[in-house]
Parts: structure tokens; sequence; C-alpha cells
């Protein structure tokens, strides 16, 4: 895929602005299942390590790419899963 | 529709499911749908990535992976105590920060001509996090000196390693030509070898006090560090989700270190909590009153309103449990209670409002310090249970206190404070409280648990 650098930075700085507006109406209260749901979100480099294991690549590139792929999976499934555990929690009497 | 059209759509996609799954994080009740609206938007990711044309992917190893990683991811989820979520938080935020290094990594070494600056930018986030994240699990853990471990030059040292990676980064566009391929490869090792120590040697400083900031920035890199590498790779995905944790780990990390009164420069140059040069040579003397836990249920027994204050000390005795049978008794006697949280009450941040879900506390009376402040006012009883630093009035008023324009929960308004400490030690910033030598305050001394037990069989036979 190859988009010019500008549209990439213009994606990024709106991101950030989206970014800023939805979690700083997260309250208090639900700020550790933000930042380890945050931390599943950053697992977002699964996509990056799936895009590097290809049947033609380098065995280096490849590995690199499977040792991404095991940390990144561990972030989203481990990072979801305790979200979940934690927010089940919350309740209201 | 040419087939990567259909690959960015469905980034798209999921990109909006990120941003909803966030935004239902605004209350408890819509909380849970929104982690489940995230996942999913990460599982159109991954389906998104699989239908990349072009590209022959090596499925069996592919599969490897992600089974190897779902298995240990399930592990830490399952087994991980509710106490112990900043250590998972920053092994987590350390293994994000690691997968963008990797992948930003394995970019480069097969396709020598990436733009170096970016490959190196992603590497160094990456790897910076990695490490650091590591130290501040150790601290955490107690594997690793929780003090702030200090020495002469370290920043000298630090600011040497620094630069030296800017120049590793710049110089071989600068000398070499594009074409010699091994110039770059040797300053990209140098590059990835100096990011880990200084991911150390920036950590290491910084007292366990101090670590709900460091978790929350750390949280921030590893966002940054997925962000980079989407440049890297030209990947909407990895940018948007990674600005978004980015934005989020700096927005926490702001409220952290407002809620210690500190400037995050302080934070990570500042060595708090190394030894305690202050303190210790006021010796004021305070005169205190010691009740038995009968006589603080009768205080009790007499209270409308009562405001719960736990600190850490709380959770450490794993006390919060039978805190809310004592404040349920109390509540079944017609009395309003409620929960009073500071922002670094625990370990990291909200770590206190989980601890106390877990215990089964409606999540309505959990109030944080805006909320609660004024509740203070019209209080008959503020019951402090292993909070120190967080209720100390010299906050407000005594300019040579280190903790000095901290915001504090102004439990002192109340009318009678009844304060449970195990002893007189002062709590981490190393500053006696002069809240406990208040006509209105009244202590009772004793591990929280026993003294909570005790406390509520007295209530319950009233």
């Amino acid at each position: 895929m190859q988009i010019d650098i500008v549209s990439l930075i213009t994606i990024f700085i709106l991101a950030v602005f989206v970014g800023n507006e939805i979690i700083n109406k997260v309250p208090p209260t639900l700020h550790t299942p933000l930042m380890s749901g945050s931390n599943a979100i950053s697992g977002i480099a699964i996509v990056g390590a799936i895009l590097a294991i290809l049947v033609d690549a380098g065995d280096v590139s490849k590995y690199v790419g499977l040792a991404a792929l095991i940390c990144a999976t561990i972030n989203v499934v481990g990072g979801f899963l305790v979200t979940d555990r934690m927010l089940k929690m919350f309740k209201k009497k | 529709m040419e087939q990567i059209q259909i690959t960015n759509i469905l980034y798209l996609f999921s990109a909006i499911a990120f941003i909803m799954g966030i935004k239902r994080l605004s209350h408890p009740k819509t909380a849970r749908s929104g982690n489940l609206l995230s996942s999913i938007g990460m599982l159109i990711a991954i389906v998104a990535t699989l239908t990349y044309p072009g590209r022959e992917f090596d499925f069996s190893l592919i599969i490897g992976g992600v089974l190897v990683g779902a298995v240990i991811g399930i592990i830490f989820a399952t087994r991980v105590q509710m106490t112990e979520m900043p250590q998972m938080v920053a092994i987590f935020n350390g293994l994000g920060g690691a997968a963008s290094a990797f992948v930003a990594s394995s970019e480069f070494l097969s396709k020598p001509e990436s733009p170096f600056i970016i490959v190196c930018l992603s590497v160094f986030i990456g790897a910076l996090t990695f490490t650091g994240s590591f130290v501040a699990f150790g601290k955490l853990q107690g594997f690793i000196s929780g003090k702030a471990v200090t020495f002469k030059g370290q920043q000298l040292i630090n600011a040497v390693i620094a630069f030296l990676a800017v120049v590793m980064i710049l110089a071989p566009g600068l000398i070499f030509d594009s074409s010699i391929y091994i110039g770059y490869l040797n300053a990209f090792f140098v590059v990835v070898v100096l990011a880990l120590i200084l991911g150390i040697g920036l950590t290491i400083p910084i007292g366990g006090a101090d670590m709900p900031v460091v978790i929350s920035l750390l949280n921030s890199y590893s966002g940054i560090a997925a962000a980079a590498t989407g440049f890297l790779i030209s990947n909407n995905a990895l940018i948007i989700s990674g600005s978004l944790v980015g934005a989020s780990g700096l927005i926490l990390t702001n409220i952290m270190c407002k809620g210690m009164n500190r400037s995050l420069a302080n934070v990570i140059f500042g060595a708090v909590g190394a030894e305690s040069s202050v303190g210790s040579s006021d010796g004021k003397e305070m005169s205190i009153k010691s009740y038995s836990t009968t006589e603080a249920a009768m205080i009790l027994d007499a209270a409308e309103k009562i405001i719960i204050v736990p600190g850490y000390g709380l959770a450490v005795a794993q006390a919060q449990h039978v805190a809310r049978e004592v404040a349920e008794t109390l509540e079944a006697m017609g009395k309003k209670v409620l929960y009073a949280i500071h922002p670094v009450a625990g370990r990291m941040p909200g770590h206190m409002n989980v601890l106390l879900a877990e215990a089964n506390v409606s999540y309505d009376v959990l109030k944080d310090l805006d909320e609660v402040n004024p509740e203070f006012e019209d209080c008959d009883v503020a019951l402090i249970l292993g909070a120190n630093d967080v209720v100390n009035p010299a906050a407000r008023h005594d300019q040579a206190s280190p903790i000095y324009g901290m915001p504090i929960l102004n439990v002192d308004k109340s009318r009678t404070v009844i304060i449970n400490k195990r002893s007189m030690n002062p709590g981490f910033a190393g500053v006696q409280n002069e809240l406990f030598g208040y006509d209105n305050s009244i202590m009772v001394f004793g591990d929280a648990k026993d003294m909570l037990n005790d406390l509520l069989k007295e209530v319950k036979e009233l």
C-alpha cells in the first residue's frame, strides 16, 4: 500500500485529536480497564507482524516477524481478556 | 474495486470499532460491551490483513505464533490477581513496544531501502519501552529495589546515550551512499543496543511511589511505537490505533502527575524517594488520641454520613472485602456511606476502584476527588483505612512540606476523623501527618483486616 507521507501524517494528527476527545470522557473509576484495554489495542502491531511472515521472505526477517507476532498476540488476547475480567466486576446495587 | 481498497475499508471499520469501543468506556454500564467492540475491531483488522493483495503468507508459522501468544495471553489474563494489575500492564506495555520494534526490524532486514530514520525511530521507542517496562515490572514486583536507584553522573550518562543514538540515526544518511547497506545495518544494531540501555537508565532512578506515572508513560510509548511502525509500513490501522493509545497514555500520565502535584520532568529526573533528606528533623510533638474499636463503633453508630477513604494499605492487607461488609452493615442501619478515591490511591490509575469493585462495592458509591471533597463538609465520620499522604492537610497550607500543593481529600472537614494505621510510620513521601494530631482525629491502631473484623463485630452488636 503506497500512501504519501502527508496523508499518513493527516491521519495521525486527526487520530490524536479523536483520542484526546474520547479518552478525556473516561471516568477515573475506569482508568485501569482503559489502560489494559488500550494495551490490547496497541497489540495492533499484530497486523505488521502478519505482513512480515511471508513465504518468500528471508529467514531472519520471517522469524523476527514471528517474535513480533507472539508478543503482539499476548498483548491482544491477554489485554482484552483481563479487561473483560475487570469490567465484569463493576456492578451497581 | 481494487483489492487493496477492500483491505483499507476493513481497516477503517476496525478503527471505528476501536473508537466506539473506547467511547463506551465512558460509563461502567456500557464499558464491557465497549471492550467487546474493540476486540471485534481487532479481529476485523486481522482478517483485513489476511486479504492483503500480492502477499503469500506463511500460514503454518502465523497460526503457530498466534497459538503460542494466545495461550500465554490467556494464562496471564486468568491468573493475575487484581492487586498485581500494574505489573501485568507493565509487562504488556513492554511486549507492545517489543512487537513494534520487531516489526520495524523485520521490515528493515527484508527491505534495506526502507527509510532509515523511521526504522530507527520505531525500533528506538519500542526497545526503550521494552526494557523500561521490565524495570518497572521488577520494581513493582520487588525484584529490583523500589527505591530510586541513583548514582553520580546518571543523568549525564543518559544524555550521552540519547545523543549517541541521535547521531547513529542521522549520520548514516549523511555519510553513506544508500547502497552501503552494511553501514546502515551496523548503525541499526547500535541504535537497538542504545535504546535498550536507555530504557533501563531512565526507569531505574524512579522511586516506587512514582510508578503510576511511569506505567502511564510507558503505555503511551507503546502506542507511539506502534504508530511509528505504521508510518514505516504505510499502514493506517497501526497509525490510528497507535495514536489512540499514545493519547490515552499521555492523558493518564498527566492526571497522575496532577494527583501528585509533580511535573513530568520532576518525576523522571527528580529521583524522589532515594534517600529521605527531608522531614525527620521536624520534631513537633503531636498529642494523639488512641481509641479502641468499641469506641470507634459507638462513634459510627451516632453518625449519619460516613465516608471511607481507602489507601493502598487496605488492599495489601486484603481488607477491602471486610471494609465492604462494614459499609453494608452501616447502610443497613440507615446511614449514607461513600468511598473517596484519590487519583494516586493505588499503584496505577484507577487501581483502587478495581480492587473495590472486586470486593463487590457498587460503582456508584465510588467518588473521585472532585466529586467527594464537597461531601466532607457535612460528613459525620471520615474513616481512613491505610491512606496517609493523600489526606495530609499540610498539602493545603504548609509551604515547607514536600507534599505542599498536592490535591488532597479534605477529610479534616468532617466532624470526626477515624484513622486506622498499623503504626505511626510516615507514608511514602516520608512526611509525618499533622492530621493525626487534630482535635477531631482519633487513631485506631492495628492491622486493617483485624481492626475491621473487630469493628464489624462491634457494629453488629450495637
